[in-house]
C-alpha cells in the first residue's frame, strides 16, 4: 500500500491523529512540525508551558537556553518542572520531560546565559525564536538577533496578572524596539521575583506563544504580527493594539543605525548576570552588618534616624523590622513631608532594589540623608539571621 | 475637557489606579501627553516617556496628535518571563 506519509512512522501516525484531522492542519501541517526547529530561550514561566505542548505537537528540533537551576520558587509556575528535579539545570529537567511527553522530538540544551557572542550561533540554527526570558537585556538582545538573522520572534512577557505577546518578524511587521525603543530605567520594572505573579498567567500567555509558533510553521491562520495582545488575568479581558512599523527604528528602519549585537547590560544599565539585578552602587548605603550594629546599641532614636520599609502591607506581614515604619513604595511621593522630620532615613526592601531606587528618588528631592540598606532581608536572611522568613 | 488615559502593568501599580486624567483646551501631541502627565507624577515621568501609547486601540508615534474624546492606554514594557 502506498502512502503518503513522508518519512512519518506508523506511531507518529497514531499520534498525531488529531492533527491530521484537521483539514487545515493534516499530514502537510504535520511534516512541517516535523522538519521544523524553534528555539525556547527562557524555561521559566513562558518557556515551560511552550515547551511541553510543542514537544507534544510534534516540532522536530526543540532548542532550550537556560543557565538556571531549578529553585523551590519556580514550581508555582514552571510546570515543566517537578520536586524531583530541585537543583538540576532548568535545561536537563526540561529535556528530561520533553522525552517523557514525546521521545520523537530532538532536544538541544544549551546551559548557558544567552549573550551577544553566542546569540547568533546559537539563533542561526533555528526557524522560529521564542522569547521568554526574564530580563530587558535579554529580551533586547533577542529581538536584535532575529532581526539580523531573519527570524521570527515570538515574544511573551508578564507582570504579576498582566502579560503581552506580539510576533515580531521585521520583514513583515515591527520589531520589539519599534514598541519600546529605550529600556526602562534600570529597577523601575521589578522582575517577577521583586513583584510576584500569579502562576497560571505565564500558562495562559505561553500558550498564546505556543500557538502563534505551531500556525507560523504550519503557515495558517493569521499570525499576531502587527498586533500586540495584552490580557488582564483580574479583569480577565484581551485588548489588542494595532501596531506599526517606525521607519526610524534603530534596527529595522529605513537607515538601520545597529547593525550588529550591541552589550546589553550597558545597553539596558544592568550589570551582567548573576550579579545583583540592578545597579544599586549609585545610591549611598549601608550593609545589614551596619544595621545590625545601629540596631543593637538603640542609637536610631536617639539619633533620630528612621529605618523605612517601602515594601507592600502583605510583604511586611510576613516579616519587618519593629523598629521601621512602613512606607509602601508608590506612598514615597505623597508623604515626603513625614519622611523630613527624619534626622537620617536607612531604606530597605526585600532584596535592596526597590529600596535603591527608593533612595535614588529621594536624592533627587533633596534627602540627602537617605541610605538604602544593601541587599535588605534576602541579605540579612543571608549574613545576620537565617530564621529570617525569606519570600 | 478631560482625557482619561487608562495605564496599565508597572503604570497602574505605581499610580495606584487603572486610569489617570489631564484637562485638555484641544488637542495635543502624543509627546505633549507623555510631558503632561509627567508634570502630574514627576515619579513615573520615566515610565510614561517609555510606555507604549496606544490612541484608539493603534499604536501612536510621539508626534501624532491626541483629541480629548480619544481612548487613550498607556502600556508600560514588562519583562517578566
Amino acid at each position: 500500500m502506498q502512502t503518503a506519509a513522508n518519512g512519518l512512522s506508523a506511531a507518529e501516525l497514531r499520534r498525531y491523529a488529531r492533527h491530521l484531522t484537521l483539514p487545515e492542519f493534516g499530514l502537510e501541517g504535520q511534516q512541517k512540525l516535523r522538519a521544523a526547529s524553534v528555539l525556547l530561550v527562557g524555561l521559566g514561566g513562558l518557556g515551560a508551558p511552550t515547551a511541553m505542548y510543542l514537544a507534544a505537537a510534534g516540532v522536530g528540533r526543540i532548542g532550550l537556553v537556560d543557565y538556571d537551576v531549578v529553585d523551590e520558587s519556580n514550581l508555582q509556575r514552571q510546570v515543566i518542572h517537578g520536586q524531583s528535579m530541585l537543583g538540576k539545570p532548568k535545561v536537563l529537567s526540561a529535556a528530561a520531560r520533553i522525552h517523557d511527553i514525546n521521545p520523537y522530538v530532538e532536544v538541544v540544551p544549551y546551559q548557558t546565559a544567552l549573550r551577544r557572542d553566542n546569540a547568533l550561533d546559537i539563533f542561526r540554527d533555528y526557524d522560529v525564536i521564542v522569547d521568554g526570558a526574564d530580563n530587558f537585556a535579554t529580551r533586547y538582545l533577542v529581538n536584535d538577533a532575529c532581526v539580523l538573522l531573519d527570524k521570527p520572534n515570538v515574544h511573551g512577557s508578564i507582570f504579576r496578572f498582566e502579560g503581552q505577546v506580539s510576533v515580531f518578524w521585521a520583514k513583515r511587521g515591527p520589531c520589539y524596539r519599534c514598541l519600546y525603543p529605550e529600556p526602562p530605567p534600570p529597577g523601575m520594572i521589578p522582575s517577577c521575583a521583586e513583584a510576584g505573579v500569579l502562576g497560571v498567567l505565564p500558562g495562559l500567555i505561553g500558550l498564546v506563544q505556543a500557538t502563534e509558533t505551531v500556525k507560523l510553521i504550519a503557515g495558517i491562520g493569521a499570525p499576531l504580527i502587527g498586533r500586540l495582545l495584552l490580557y488582564d488575568a483580574l479583569d480577565m479581558t484581551f485588548r489588542e493594539v494595532k501596531l506599526r512599523k517606525d521607519p526610524h527604528c534603530p534596527i529595522c528602519g529605513e537607515q538601520p543605525r545597529i547593525t550588529e549585537l550591541i552589550d546589553y547590560d550597558e545597553f539596558c544599565g544592568t550589570p551582567g548576570l548573576h550579579t545583583h539585578p540592578f545597579d544599586t552602587a549609585a545610591v549611598p548605603e549601608i550593609t545589614v552588618h551596619e544595621l545590625r550594629r545601629r540596631l543593637e546599641s538603640a542609637e536610631l532614636e536617639r539619633t533620630n534616624t528612621w529605618l523605612v520599609d517601602v515594601r507592600e502591607p502583605y510583604e511586611w506581614q510576613i516579616v519587618h523590622f519593629p523598629q521601621a515604619r512602613l512606607i509602601p513604595m508608590r506612598e514615597v511621593p505623597q508623604r515626603l513631608d513625614e519622611l523630613r522630620q527624619a534626622s537620617e532615613l536607612l531604606v530597605y526592601c526585600r532584596s535592596g532594589a526597590r529600596s535603591a531606587e527608593v533612595v535614588r528618588y529621594l536624592h533627587t528631592q533633596g534627602f540627602k540623608n537617605a541610605k538604602n540598606v544593601r541587599g535588605g532581608i534576602l541579605a540579612w536572611a543571608r549574613e545576620i539571621d537565617p530564621n529570617t522568613p525569606v519570600y | 475637557m478631560t482625557l482619561t488615559v487608562q495605564v496599565f502593568a508597572t503604570l497602574k501599580e505605581r499610580a495606584g489606579a487603572p486610569t489617570l486624567s489631564l484637562e485638555l483646551a484641544g488637542p495635543i501631541t502624543v509627546r505633549e501627553l507623555r510631558a503632561r502627565l509627567g508634570e502630574q507624577h514627576p515619579e513615573l515621568a520615566e515610565l510614561f516617556a517609555r510606555a507604549l501609547v496606544a490612541v484608539n486601540r493603534e499604536f501612536a508615534f510621539d508626534h501624532e496628535a491626541v483629541q480629548p474624546t480619544d481612548e487613550v492606554a498607556l502600556f508600560p514594557p514588562v519583562s517578566g518571563g
